[in-house]
């Protein structure tokens, strides 16, 4: 019977539109009166009884070699409880800022005095921390192998039309306004309690467990809520094992480590930078047929990847060569979208270049390209067609160069993106309990993108409840476990898994109530807080009397993903557009408006899907036009670590944010796509694109700062003669 | 941030005697958005902090037509701005304000701690010393990286730039700093108030370790005046300009009788511009005639090698400013 039903009623699909209450709709977060009333609760915010202050001394050399290491005058000092070195003697630092000694004492003034009075003598060795020129990088350039597809050669031969240009973005950092951090307390006898920032709360025990040699069962993981990751908090890092460490060697007491400022920026996340030299072969028609890069870039010490190029459009004949540069500059971590961003910029603006050379409106020149993007060429092009009316791109574009007088010129740009975004490995329980209370449980965390509302947005549904009858509980490693939030897999992983766990547990409801209604199991639905059967409503049960039916006995159910059905599938596309006006008297850039249109298949929750949005745009903006880990060559040092010269975008700096969602039955049959990193891949392009299309001359390099682009009117030979 | 005895005295008497007459031993706060950010950083690493806002006449903004305008040391930015005598009379002063785009730093920030404040070159904020120099002595600022450094007043040793929004206007205007110590008062245009120190023991400013600002003196407008600011900022949100211009002219039958021309971030000191008001004094303002002002003031600018573009930042500031004055005047 129960078999039977789980084939019949719950087929693991979406509910079809005329079934669905709340997903889809805009829904605000279940979190949010919490988080606006300050009753949110962050692990900065956690501070347990007896509580000890960590503080890490860093190395202020960019490379060099300790020859002296003396922590004993700081283990002496009052109010010092642990002082656990982190390197030792003739260990050499690659990177300033890496992480030396780690102290543990009352308060922070005195474990910062701990820190001043620990003796280190350093060797200093030849650092390296430039990137913009491989031939300057000697054998810290390390060329991989040169890709081919097609006959590229032949293909550019056969171009009508060639255009080379070099573009590119520098490193930056992820700079979370919740610095990286935790809480860690050794409880008795190998038990380990652990508050930390992360976007991974299932997968930190199991990273923990072996520098700290203790069953990664005994290591509880818990998270409320996270002030931002971007991909920079997967792991517990060197600080997190020493808070533990500390904790453990100062007797248990919870020692807390969250970073300050200056160190969430130099060591705690950066974003590879990217350049690159490319070609681009096209027919007169506008018809790309050849494609030529050589990319160079760093992401620290470790080599950094090739690109996908050319990126979106599969361009029949390419030739593509990377150099990784090593430097000496803090390791790269994920950044929202790994690579994307940047073979987006090199792609999209070779593109936008090649249209002005063939005096074609961009737009025209993407569509006639468009089949190249392959399976998803009907997407783009009816979201490039959407995006031009919200941009009204065809009466407010013009050729190359803004024609009007004075010294404000405005221009328009576009972009395409794409992003996987398939649901991750996740598993939920569900439980009902004889009162009518429902619960799901799960190893997830809420990035800020709103996971908790999307899981109680599906489970009510499913249920035919109302939001509030949910109760999520998540941030906990005790619960299912849930995959890490990466790559935009979380919607995707959760939305699936409590599906099933809710369909699931309804089979299990039904059969209980299916004689009580004199029908069978198949032909009840659960629909505005009752269980009834289809067709006829006059035969129902309020959801509570069905819940009595559990016998006093609560009701769990596992929801898995993946799993059978197809709930979540990859493969988002997106569309953006800028509006910009550029000074050229003082290079200053500012953005009128921006479009995005993006598709992620079966929406959850409208209102968070569009925040994603908007805040991709905002993220966005301010790596096109503000942040930079600027380097620097002298003393190894980030120079700006700190966020008046880290600059991230006001709001007064974001202009008028439109955001369109891809809605209707041939998105939705896909299923969930994960959003949260498209939406930040497109902006660099677009405004570079736009930037362009204002002054008539391409700023190569983000971000957009006054310097660049004078100097890039300057080469044209143009509007602000005098520097 | 280390330990420190805080002390909150009434009078000013009792303020110069808790401040010590060494640089470094104590510090005074006033608003303090930048004395915590340099104590934190271990920038600064006083023993003592004195609070200052406790003391009733360093307060209050006042304006008469005969004596002109009065701001008190710790006046705030806000108070500066609401203030409805500075708007109408002394509009380069609250359009200097106004580019401090935080409500709260303007909430908190007084008229004598934006005069005071430290040099935000990241050399010195990273320990470095106002002469930004390594342990072998060279220049930090030259070797590396001076995007935002000087490119007037940058002959050395001081390569920072002053970081006052206020400064350029009040000196456009012709103020005067008051100023109480040991010895009791003194007075000092706030023009001669900056220096560019020539060694690591000497302030960017004329004042002794146990002397404070009590009052800015602002003349009464003569008639004919008319003023502006002009900043050119990266962000619209809160940044420090690139490069700033205030200027006071005197117009007379559509020439200008006198000019002042003061640009800001652009060197160690508020730089004034004789050569621009040289530019402008008997002419009628046109483009080109504030345009030849921009270029006169710039003439002797220099890049230090990655802050060329700010060079045609203070030219564009400076014309604009001059612009501005003259067409807002206008109405």
């Amino acid at each position: 019977m129960a078999e039977r039903n789980r084939v019949e009623v719950a087929e693991y699909k979406w509910p079809e539109p005329e079934r669905r209450r709340l997903i889809g709709t805009r829904v605000s977060r279940v979190d949010g009166p919490e988080k606006v009333t300050g009753r949110a609760k962050y692990t900065y915010d956690v501070n347990r009884p007896g509580m000890l202050a960590g503080k890490i001394l860093r190395c202020p050399h960019a490379h060099a070699r300790i020859v002296r290491l003396d922590t004993s005058a700081a283990e002496k000092m009052p109010g010092v409880r642990a002082v656990l070195p982190l390197k030792k003697v003739g260990d050499e630092i690659l990177w300033a800022g890496d992480e030396v000694v780690a102290v543990a004492a009352v308060d922070e003034p005195t474990a910062e005095d701990a820190i001043r009075a620990i003796v280190v003598e350093y060797e200093k060795l030849p650092h390296y921390v430039l990137d913009t020129d491989p031939k300057a990088a000697g054998e810290r350039a390390r060329p991989t192998a040169e890709q081919i597809e097609g006959d590229p050669d032949a293909a550019f031969r056969e171009a009508e039309v060639v255009v080379e240009g070099v573009y590119g973005m520098p490193l930056i950092t992820h700079c979370c306004l919740e610095a990286h951090g935790s809480v860690v307390e050794w409880e008795g006898e190998n038990q380990v309690l652990v508050h930390i920032s992360t976007q991974a709360v299932s997968g930190i025990a199991g990273q923990m467990a072996g520098p700290l040699g203790v069953p990664a069962s005994n290591i509880r993981v818990k998270q409320d809520h996270i002030g931002g990751g971007f991909g920079s908090k997967f792991s517990p890092d060197s600080w997190g094992i020493a808070a533990a460490r500390l904790s453990k060697m100062a007797g248990g007491r919870p020692v807390k480590i969250m970073l300050e400022r200056d160190a969430e920026l130099m060591v705690a996340g950066a974003r590879p930078s990217y350049y690159g030299r490319v070609r681009v072969g096209a027919k007169r028609d506008g018809t790309v047929i050849a494609w030529e890069s050589e990319t160079w870039g760093t992401g620290g010490i470790p080599p950094t990847s090739a690109l996908p190029l050319p990126y979106v459009l599969r361009i029949p004949n390419q030739r593509k060569r990377h150099i990784a540069i090593v430097t000496n500059s803090g390791p790269a971590r994920a950044w929202r979208a790994p690579l994307h961003p940047q073979a987006c910029l090199l792609t999209m603006a070779a593109l936008d270049d090649l249209a002005a050379e063939l005096r074609m409106d961009p737009l025209d020149l993407l569509l006639k390209n468009i089949g190249l993007a392959g399976e998803r060429a009907d997407v783009y092009r009816e979201e490039l067609q959407i995006a031009a009316e919200l941009m009204e791109w065809k009466k407010k574009w013009h050729p190359r160069g803004d024609p009007s007088p004075g010294p404000i010129k405005r221009g328009l740009g576009v972009s395409i993106h794409t992003w996987p975004g398939r649901g991750h490995a996740c598993r939920c329980d569900l439980t009902i309990y004889p009162d009518g209370s429902v619960e799901v449980k799960l190893g997830s965390q809420d990035l800020g993108t709103g996971t908790r509302t999307a899981i109680a947005i599906v489970v009510a549904d499913t249920l035919g409840l109302p939001l509030d009858a949910v109760r999520v509980r998540i941030g906990d490693n005790q619960y299912p476990p849930a995959g890490g939030s990466g790559g935009s897999t979380t919607i995707g992983g959760v939305s699936s898994a409590a599906r099933r766990a809710a369909l699931d547990a309804l089979d299990q409801m039904f059969a209980r109530v299916a004689p009580l209604l004199n029908a069978a199991p198949e032909q009840l639905e659960a629909w505005e807080g009752r269980i009834r059967v289809k067709g006829d409503p006059s035969r129902s049960i309020a959801w509570e009397q069905a819940c009595a039916r559990l016998n006093g006995m609560p009701l769990t159910v596992r929801g898995e993903n993946p799993g059978p059905g197809e709930l979540t599938t990859a493969g988002a596309a997106g569309v953006q557009m800028a509006d910009v006006s550029v000074d050229i008297e003082t290079g200053i850039v500012r953005i009128n408006k921006m479009v995005a249109v993006q598709d992620c298949g079966l929406i959850i929750n409208m209102k968070t899907a569009e925040s994603q949005c908007y805040g991709g745009m905002i993220m966005g903006i301010s790596y096109a036009l503000f942040e930079e880990k600027i380097l620097d060559p002298v003393t190894g040092r980030m120079l700006n670590p700190n966020m008046e010269f880290y600059k991230l975008a006001g709001l007064a700096d974001v202009g008028e944010l439109v955001v369109h969602m891809m809605t209707g039955e041939k998105y939705d049959r896909r299923g969930v796509i994960g959003l949260g990193e498209p939406p930040v891949i497109s902006p660099g392009a677009a405004i570079s694109n736009a930037v362009a299309n204002a002054i008539g001359v391409r700023v190569p390099f983000l971000p957009l700062t006054p310097d660049r682009v004078l100097d890039a009117l300057a080469k044209k030979g143009g509007s602000h003669a005098r520097v | 941030m280390r330990a420190f005895e805080y002390v909150s005295p009434t009078t000013k008497e009792q303020a110069v005697a808790l401040l010590a007459s060494k640089w470094g031993e104590t510090e005074v706060l006033a608003g303090g958005t930048d004395l915590l950010a340099l104590m934190k950083d271990d920038v600064v690493r006083p023993r003592r902090v004195v609070n200052i806002k406790e003391i009733a006449e360093l307060r209050g903004i006042s304006f008469s037509p005969r004596a002109g305008l009065r701001l008190g040391a710790t006046a705030t930015l806000e108070e500066l701005l609401a203030h409805p005598d500075v708007a109408r009379h002394y509009p380069a002063l609250v359009q200097a304000a106004l580019g401090i785009t935080s409500p709260q730093i303007r909430n908190m920030g007084t008229i004598g701690g934006d005069l005071c404040q430290r040099p935000r070159c990241w050399y010195f904020r990273a320990g470095f010393g106002l002469l930004a120099r390594d342990e072998t002595g060279r220049s930090l600022v030259l070797e590396g990286d001076n995007r935002y450094h000087a490119i007037l007043g940058n002959e050395g040793p001081a390569y920072f730039v002053n970081p006052s929004s206020l400064a350029p206007a009040l000196i456009a205007y012709g103020a005067r700093l008051r100023i109480f110590g040991p010895r009791g008062t003194r007075e000092v245009p706030v023009e001669r108030f900056f220096r560019i120190p020539q060694t690591e023991a000497e302030r960017e400013y004329d004042l002794q370790p146990n002397e404070i600002v009590t009052e800015v003196l602002v003349p009464p407008p003569p008639a004919g005046m008319v003023s502006a600011t002009y900043e050119v900022r990266h962000r619209e949100a809160l940044d420090w300009p690139l490069a700033t211009a205030s200027v006071a002219l005197v117009l007379d039958g559509g020439r200008v009788r006198s000019a002042r021309v003061v640009l800001g971030q652009v060197a160690p000191i508020p730089w004034p511009s004789p050569e621009a008001e040289r530019a402008l004094v008997g002419k009628t303002v046109t483009t080109e005639v504030a345009q030849a002002a921009a270029d006169a003031a710039l003439q002797k600018a220099r890049s230090l090698g990655k802050n060329g573009y700010k060079i045609q930042l203070a030219r564009v500031a400076v014309r604009r400013a001059i612009e501005r004055a003259v067409q807002e005047g206008a109405r």
